[in-house]
């Protein structure tokens, strides 16, 4: 016992704990409850039935009311535990409430039918995780199409986001042309630009283009980022030039070298524009609700707006959506931790 | 045997779409100049930001000098800078029911006082977090990857996982109750909304700028601590001394991109309050995408209007930013 308490309160780095080192794991795990908490309460929220929902003060777990199958009754009963009275400790089922008494009976005995006042009873429950809320969410909803909306969305422009950045990065890296140095500063300008202030003018462009209710008028706008190709482009400076006269000796076409040499080279960098391109894409809300005005081209964030403005009374399945969206992102995240928080870290953007 | 033939159909489809621009290119080669080839390749990208991003700022001017709600630019009528005078037109700017355009002004003062205190908490409290962090603690990388969690969140999310702990019957409620307290409903007034977009905000986005903080403080080289700690100097005395001012560049970048997206606050907010109860927590995004495109009437000059006063605001931060950052950074180039 002393060994384990002496493991669990030594520091890394100094012998034993201070009052300092009991007030950071402290800080850490009150933090840790307030970051991840919720989370994980919409989570368990999400398989509580309608009526569990409404629970106040709610349970921590979803649960259901016991029901059983007694003798003489066509359906099961709801099983009670009696408080009070004769048959204190009792577990007994419900035949029928009329106001203030229920008639009770005894699964055990099904004969006797006994009459306990509903103050004195309280209900059984078992845990009980309503799957239904998620498997409707298919049926009852639209859901697939929001589903696949967004999963287009997200696949497509993050491709493209790759292959047009990883191009412009190629030509800033590895070209001297006239006007690359003003080309590279006028992309680094655009990070200056926020979507939000050419909202207006960007919606008239795509309803020009017809891109109005459309994916493509998400993905067009998204896939040209100055940190992509200012990303890939620090990256591939670091690529030595001999590789590319060497396969140029060997006549291998300009596209070739990119294709074959360049971009396999440069995995890490577009590994992490990939994260982070996936994230935004997925995330994504103020340009898609002002493009897609159609609610067949929603995508899932749009789709969850527009149900918590409709169904305020379906919380189940409006939670479930919720957890339908954020579970993509949390097992990127639980798989590439360590690279999404590098590649922040030292890129410096999100 | 099915599968791999598939397999192989997909990965000659695959070869073939690649190679595609392979001819064009040996043409490109043989008949431009080398000088030119570097254009190609820079080609579709700029393209992109012209259409998107370059040709909208000059749009957005012409959008703020004319009115009427129709979109084409052909069909507006040229009004001059009547919308920035009907939009900056106040008796008393401290009191946002004497403008002519008393939304903007409840935003524009929304909008401050929600920046100032979100990036002065949110800066708060995402260096404390990083000094913790950057200690000798077990389970580091859990923690750091606990904070950061909420930042991969579709705001969309955030909102609502707050929504249900916020709401009438909710958690937070029956904490307050079992407590002995009254329940309240947070979201419905004007104080308490503002309050949790606050919070809400900072809860979102505080594990990203603790990352900066924290790659920063651990870029501060140990001898210096050693040193420290071989003429026994008080720890107070080693973090005012040492770790703020070489913290200092990190410190400076957060405040500045904090500052830049807690001008341009909208997702969250508008999912969680929907900019009410009233105005109450309406910011300057919203009332841009509102009077652009959720109202009856589209007043596209007006939003636009109001858009190039926001990049005006940005375009100071941003200035700022680059002159901050300046020493920090070996290469001008970056």
């Amino acid at each position: 016992m002393g060994k384990l308490a002496r493991m669990l309160t030594a520091t890394r780095g100094r012998g034993r704990m201070d009052w300092t080192d009991w007030a950071s794991y402290l800080y850490l795990a009150l933090g840790t409850l307030l970051m991840l908490g919720p989370v994980l309460w919409l989570g368990l929220s999400s398989l509580k039935s309608p009526s569990g929902l409404i629970e106040f003060p709610p349970t921590l777990l979803p649960q259901e009311q016991v029901r059983v199958s007694v003798p003489n009754y066509p359906n099961p009963l709801p099983l009670y535990r009696i408080t009070r009275g004769d048959h204190a400790g009792q577990s007994l089922a419900e035949v029928r409430k009329i106001g203030l008494q229920a008639t009770m009976v005894d699964p055990a005995a099904p004969d006797t039918l006994i009459r306990v006042p509903v103050d004195d009873r309280s209900k059984v429950m078992r845990f009980h995780a309503a799957w239904g809320n998620y498997t409707d969410l298919l049926q009852k909803f639209d859901f697939g199409r929001y589903l696949w909306n967004s999963v287009f969305i997200t696949t497509v422009a993050t491709l493209l986001t790759l292959l047009l950045n990883s191009m412009a990065a190629f030509a800033l890296s590895k070209y001297k042309f006239a006007g690359r140095e003003p080309v590279f500063l006028l992309m680094l300008a655009t990070l200056m630009i926020p979507p939000t202030i050419i909202l207006v003018p960007n919606y008239l462009i795509a309803a020009v283009l017809g891109l109005t209710d459309n994916p493509w008028g998400v993905i067009w706008p998204a896939v040209a980022t100055p940190t992509g190709v200012f990303l890939l482009r620090q990256y591939m400076l670091t690529l030595p030039d001999d590789l590319l006269e060497a396969a140029r000796m060997d006549n291998a076409s300009e596209w070739r070298i990119y294709w074959r040499i360049v971009l396999p080279l440069s995995k890490p960098a577009l590994a992490v524009l990939a994260i982070f391109s996936v994230m935004w894409r997925w995330n994504e809300f103020l340009w898609p609700m002002v493009v897609l005005g159609r609610n067949e081209a929603f995508t899932l964030p749009l789709a969850l707006n527009s149900f918590q403005g409709e169904l305020t009374t379906q919380w189940n399945y409006l939670l479930a959506m919720t957890v339908v969206t954020l579970v993509p992102i949390t097992v990127i995240f639980a798989l590439l931790q360590r690279h999404i928080t590098q590649g922040i870290a030292s890129a410096g953007v999100k | 045997m099915i599968g791999t033939a598939v397999g192989h159909g997909w990965g000659r489809l695959y070869a073939a779409l690649m190679n595609l621009p392979e001819r064009p290119m040996r043409w490109a080669q043989g008949h431009l100049p080398d000088g030119r080839l570097g254009w190609l390749f820079v080609g579709p990208n700029l393209a992109i930001f012209a259409v998107f991003t370059f040709l909208p700022i000059l749009i957005d001017f012409y959008y703020a000098g004319t009115g009427g709600t129709n979109l084409l630019p052909t069909e507006r009528p040229w009004v001059g800078t009547e919308n920035f005078s009907s939009l900056l037109a106040c008796k008393d700017y401290l009191d946002p029911n004497s403008c002519v355009r008393d939304q903007f002004w409840y935003a524009i003062w929304n909008t401050s006082e929600f920046v100032v205190l979100q990036v002065a908490l949110m800066l708060f409290f995402s260096l404390a977090t990083a000094l913790v962090l950057n200690r000798k603690i077990l389970g580091r990388g859990f923690f750091r990857a606990a904070f950061f969690y909420p930042v991969l969140l579709s705001p969309v999310v955030v909102a609502l996982i707050w929504k249900w702990v916020l709401q009438r019957d909710g958690v937070l409620n029956a904490a307050m109750v079992g407590a002995g307290m009254q329940p309240v409903e947070w979201l419905l007034s004007a104080r308490s909304a503002f309050g949790w977009t606050v919070f809400v905000s900072i809860w979102a986005h505080m594990g990203f700028y603790t990352l900066i903080l924290l790659a920063g403080l651990q870029a501060i080289p140990a001898d210096i601590y050693e040193a420290a700690a071989m003429d026994a100097a008080p720890p107070w005395r080693v973090f005012r001394r040492i770790t703020l001012p070489l913290l200092m560049p990190s410190v400076l970048v957060v405040l500045v991109l904090g500052l830049i997206r807690a001008v341009q606050i909208f997702d969250e907010v508008y999912v969680l309050t929907g900019g009410g109860p009233g105005s109450a927590t309406t910011y300057l995004v919203e009332f841009i995408y509102n009077t652009g495109f959720s109202a009856q009437v589209r007043q596209y000059g007006l939003a636009a209007a109001a858009s190039l006063l926001l990049a005006g605001v940005l375009l100071v931060l941003t200035l700022i930013q680059l002159r901050g950052m300046r020493p920090t950074k070996g290469d001008p180039r970056g």
